[in-house]
């Protein structure tokens, strides 16, 4: 072996040295732990200090409104076809809403995404002016867009989807510019040897690198959009969201449709899941198959 | 000590591994011969349980070691330490704490976690770093390392386990001659002051003839030579590698010395 000589002097020197590396280790993962316990302790203490009512008060209650949900739905079980039938047109617009947002949002993403990572930005000055124009989008929560544009176009499916697109550009976006970071450049160099210009680069060279993972964020995105648009109907955006609302205030009676409601949605978040994971898996396998 | 019986792994209608069988008697240096697919690696990494087999048994000191679950698995696993072609350590971990993973089985999930190890532990994988050459680099992250010393760090990890048997799956195919053989005689070491059994797949036969004591050939999923360095000539290893007339095994020699027996030149 090339360096076999046995110093036992140096090897002490260097436990010595590689202990103390560890005590410092082990300091500053205690004081970590430490801050991150009273953190807990006073965030607690203090979101329950300006509590109106009391947490440990309440915990007991927690329940009683599920449960009444699930005793009265359970009641009128027979009747759950029915409901089905009845409020799969304001499901379907509700996924309508969300697929639409998340189709235009992810092509706004693409753009701003590609604007702003360094290294692929077509005007690297501006990176900073994209990126805070993706934050603003990302800022104001899509509740209030939706809630301006109800008062300006009138309540409907529209508002929400520009709502909701809104909100995903600047979501994806993000996403899509960390995908863009780890693309190789090597395939770009090797296009822009051949003169082309910016748009064909980023076309040719980069996409086809971050496909997969650029859907895979997107399919994400529409699954949580697909509660968004729920939520959005609850301030007059149509959909789902509309009758969930009016169903589920307590003393109508009519928990049997809210739990009908719940559980279409539900099963329609569990058909896009399974589907996304399908083709996701279909992708990356078949990318990998041509290596 | 360690007893294969017809150890055979299918995966679909092909069999890896087929009907293998060998005894072992005492600790000894084995290196493992064949062409890429001849099942070496599927083999050794049966040994070591990471795949399961299909038929057939591995027995050690008489206990079978081939059906084991769970914690007795485990248990099995880091008395018989692996070595990998790719290194296999965590990169941006320094290279203390990846010798020290070699405790892991011993150590409980939770001080292992927060790298509450024992500091005699520490001082003993500093002693194998330095055994093995590489002390100084003890702080730096395993990923600033060479190939070479990587190796180092993977087999101290092996050391660290205080293993029966030392299992290298073709320790040294992705490093350099000067690397390769630094690496080799490292293991040869250990197996000569230490004791222990070393089974090593190799992809070049002047390795398998200058370190080992037996020499196990494979192809196709079968052994077709068992025997010492010596009967290992260049007759047997055409038919270990299915080869014609034409092979010479110095074309391809990462061996320093093979430079200078003639038949390295191209003519």
């Amino acid at each position: 072996m090339a360096d076999l000589t046995q110093h036992p002097g140096r090897v002490n020197d260097i436990q010595a040295s590689y202990m103390a590396q560890v005590g410092r280790k082990r300091l500053y993962s205690g004081i970590t732990m430490l801050v991150f316990v009273l953190l807990m302790i006073s965030g607690f203490n203090l979101a329950s200090s300006r509590n109106g009512g009391s947490f440990w008060g309440g915990i007991d209650n927690f329940f009683d409104y599920p449960s009444e949900v699930v005793a009265e739905a359970a009641s009128k079980a027979a009747e759950m076809p029915a409901h089905f039938a009845t409020y799969f047109p304001a499901l379907l617009e509700t996924v309508n809403i969300a697929a639409v947002a998340t189709l235009i949002g992810a092509l706004m993403a693409i753009v701003l995404s590609l604007l702003s990572t360094r290294g692929l930005a077509r005007f690297p000055r501006l990176i900073g002016l994209f990126r805070r124009v993706m934050d603003i989008t990302r800022a104001v929560p899509e509740i209030v867009v939706a809630l301006i544009l109800i008062f300006v176009l009138g309540g409907g499916p529209v508002p929400a989807m520009i709502a909701i697109a809104i909100h995903t550009a600047g979501a994806l976006g993000k996403l899509f510019s960390e995908v863009n970071e780890n693309a190789s450049l090597k395939p770009l160099e090797g296009l822009e040897s051949v003169g082309a210009n910016w748009t064909q680069r980023m076309l040719l060279g980069v996409v086809p690198q971050v496909a997969p993972n650029w859907l895979s964020y997107a399919l994400l995105r529409f699954e949580i959009n697909i509660r968004a648009s729920a939520i959005l109907g609850f301030v007059g955006a149509g959909g789902l969201g509309y009758e969930l609302k009016v169903a589920i205030q307590w003393g109508q009676g009519r928990f049997d449709e809210a739990g009908a409601m719940f559980i279409m949605l539900f099963l329609t978040i569990v058909f896009f899941d399974q589907i996304s994971s399908h083709y996701r898996d279909k992708l990356v396998h078949g990318a990998k198959g041509k290596e | 000590m360690l007893r294969i019986e017809n150890l055979t792994k299918r995966f679909g209608s092909n069999s890896a591994v087929d009907n293998v069988s060998f005894t072992v008697d005492k600790p000894m240096m084995i290196g493992v011969i064949g062409a890429s697919g001849a099942g070496k690696s599927t083999m050794l990494r049966m040994l070591n349980r990471l795949n399961d087999a299909t038929e057939g048994s591995i027995f050690f000191n008489d206990h079978d070691v081939t059906r084991l679950q769970g914690k007795a698995k485990r248990e099995w696993q880091s008395e018989c330490a692996m070595i990998f072609q790719q290194f296999n350590l965590v990169p941006r971990m320094d290279v203390v704490s990846n010798v020290l993973h070699g405790t892991l089985n011993k150590r409980g999930t939770l001080a292992t976690l927060f790298n509450l190890y024992p500091t005699e532990d520490i001082h003993k994988a500093i002693e194998i770093l330095d055994r093995l050459g590489i002390a100084e680099h003890a702080p730096k992250r395993a990923e600033a390392l060479s190939g070479g010393q990587q190796q180092r760090v993977a087999i101290a990890r092996a050391l660290m386990q205080d293993p029966q048997i030392i299992l290298a799956d073709e320790p040294i195919a992705s490093l350099d001659p000067m690397n390769a053989q630094i690496v080799m005689e490292a293991l040869r070491r250990i197996h000569e002051e230490d004791g222990r059994m070393v089974i090593a797949n190799l992809h070049t036969l002047d390795t398998a003839r200058r370190y080992c004591d037996r020499v196990i050939g494979m192809r196709q999923g079968r052994v077709v030579f068992d025997g010492t360095p010596e009967q290992l000539t260049t007759g047997v290893a055409r038919d270990i590698y299915g080869a014609g007339a034409g092979f010479s095994e110095a074309a391809t020699s990462t061996e320093i010395e093979a430079l200078n027996t003639p038949e390295a030149v191209p003519a």
